[in-house]
């Protein structure tokens, strides 16, 4: 699948230097789409007036395109373009002592910051982080101190604005030196709430966030959030397995029978395929309460809850001659499964470390890597016995 | 604690005493509460919360913090070991690798 293809080179290509420079592309998946297509990304509604140059308008209300982006880019469809034109932007009608919001632009940003801006006049200033949100970029470095810099200048907002203060999202303070950007700009750095939905009350009370504005909890809304992402990414490999399971299971101890493919191999590309959409889809929705606090702990349990299932439904169905050496191949395997697919969903929580998430792979990826050995093994025997 | 712990005892994150003046900002920046300024001075309350997400070190203008900082992402780190890179793809956030 394409998207994958390209998040693949993202991940991998995207080295230290990024981190260091804030203007050196990332990765090539991001720097390859042409970002001026649709000239800024977003539509304007007129421009206000300043000293410089007019500064384009934008809506706080969402259309159904931007309804439509937003859900494209939850699935995974084209979210590498999902980008505005960075610079500087007016919502509703700001004058020189209005408040100076920082973003970034990806587009999903942009909108959630600007839907939640109605009838507040305020500047956004979009900084390029390549098409990614303010935390994976402040992350990379992209959305960060130099950026910053940069696009103060190049907006001339010291000649739009009277005030010497930028709001930046509190999710940006990783790529970002508050005091570094006052040194060089003069620009005193405020952090604004997590989400953006806490801006106006943030503004309201004078530019203070509450405690439970800067938390980054992991509710249930977020964690479902990114499951069809998940499902789309790890889909192409899962049908691949599928596609090597229906293949193998036609081996028998008589040669290779097509007739197999349908009795044995079904079933069991329909058991790594409930493995997957379990783990993808239980895992973060059962997350506080699976035991164990690695996820690939946590994620052995959803494996372990379709074992028990599967030796019930094979005792109903054939009480008789229930097939032990197949069900123990499972009994291996989606534990495994279900393990390495919560593993991976760390990258996706809000509170995960690096130094944690080494310290469980540690643990985890040798036992998950004989288990699938031990399990596949078992189940090819189980074709001959 | 609210929340959903992770890990105990294995984040890299340190606090120079010595060095801080008390100016409060990692206590704003970090999405995770886990500085308290008391009497003017930080001090580490919940060091298993962090995530080192390095936001802490970054915006200390006494340059008291250290933390390794990172994406605790597995997908990363595979992939930087399949590929000799440092693991850097910025998965932390709302979406999945590179999102
Ligand atoms: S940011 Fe640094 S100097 Fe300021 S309170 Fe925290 S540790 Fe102390
Ligand atoms: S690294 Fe991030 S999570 Fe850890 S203490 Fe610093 S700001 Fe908080």
């Amino acid at each position: 699948m394409d998207t994958n293809a390209k998040t693949a080179a993202c991940c991998g290509k995207s080295d230290v230097s990024a981190k260091t420079t804030s203007q050196s592309p990332a990765c090539d998946c991001h720097g390859e789409v042409d970002s001026r297509r649709h000239e800024r990304g977003v539509e304007t509604t007129g421009s206000v007036e300043t000293p410089v140059a007019p500064v384009p308008r934008v809506g706080t209300v969402l259309g159904w395109a931007d309804r439509l982006g937003t859900v494209k880019a939850r699935w995974g469809i084209g979210r590498m373009d999902y980008r505005v034109e960075p610079g500087l932007y007016a919502v509703g009608g700001p004058t020189a002592d209005s408040p100076v919001l920082v973003s970034a632009n990806y587009k999903m940003s942009f909108d959630r910051l600007r839907s939640a801006l109605p009838g507040v006049d305020a500047w956004i200033l979009v900084l390029d982080t390549k098409g990614i949100n303010v935390w994976c970029a402040a992350g990379k470095g992209t959305f960060g101190t130099d950026e910053l810099v940069h696009r103060i200048e190049a907006a001339r907002l010291p000649e739009i604005v009277s005030h010497r203060t930028v709001i930046v999202p509190q999710l940006g303070a990783p790529g970002v030196a508050a005091h570094e950007v006052r040194k060089r700009t003069g620009f005193r750095v405020v952090y604004g709430p997590v989400r953006a939905g806490d801006v106006p009350a943030f503004l309201q009370a004078g530019m203070k966030a509450t405690p439970e504005m800067r938390r980054v909890e992991f509710p249930l809304r977020d964690r479902l959030a990114v499951v069809p992402v998940e499902l789309v990414m790890g889909a192409k490999c899962v049908l691949l397995t599928m596609a090597a399971l229906l293949v193998l299971s036609g081996l028998g101890p008589d040669g290779y029978a097509a007739s197999r493919i349908l009795a044995r191999g079904l079933p069991s590309a329909a058991l790594l395929l409930g493995a997957f959409v379990a783990g993808t889809v239980f895992g973060p929705l059962l997350l506080p309460w699976l035991p164990g606090r690695a996820l690939s702990a946590k994620g052995t349990w959803i494996g372990l809850a379709m074992v028990a299932g599967l030796g019930a439904y094979m005792l109903t169905e054939s009480p008789a001659t229930p097939d032990w050496l197949a069900w123990s191949a499972w009994a291996i395997l989606l534990p495994a499964t279900t393990s390495f697919i919560l593993m991976n969903f760390t990258g996706a929580t809000t509170y995960t470390s690096l130094s944690g998430v080494r310290r469980e792979m540690r643990v985890a990826v040798p036992i998950q890597a004989i288990a699938a050995v031990a399990g596949v093994l078992l189940w090819i025997v189980a074709r001959f016995v | 604690m609210t929340g959903i712990r992770y890990l105990s005892n294995v984040v890299t994150l340190r606090l120079d005493e010595t060095k801080c003046t008390g100016c409060g900002m990692c206590e704003m920046v970090c999405p995770h509460a886990v500085f308290r300024i008391e009497q003017h001075q930080a001090r580490i309350a919940d060091r298993d919360a962090c995530m080192e997400c390095g936001a802490c070190a970054r915006n200390c203008p006494a340059e008291a913090i250290s933390v390794d900082a990172g994406v605790g992402c597995a997908v990363a780190i595979i992939k930087g070991a399949l590929t000799g890179t440092s693991p850097d793809c910025a998965c932390g956030g709302k979406s999945s690798c590179c999102g």
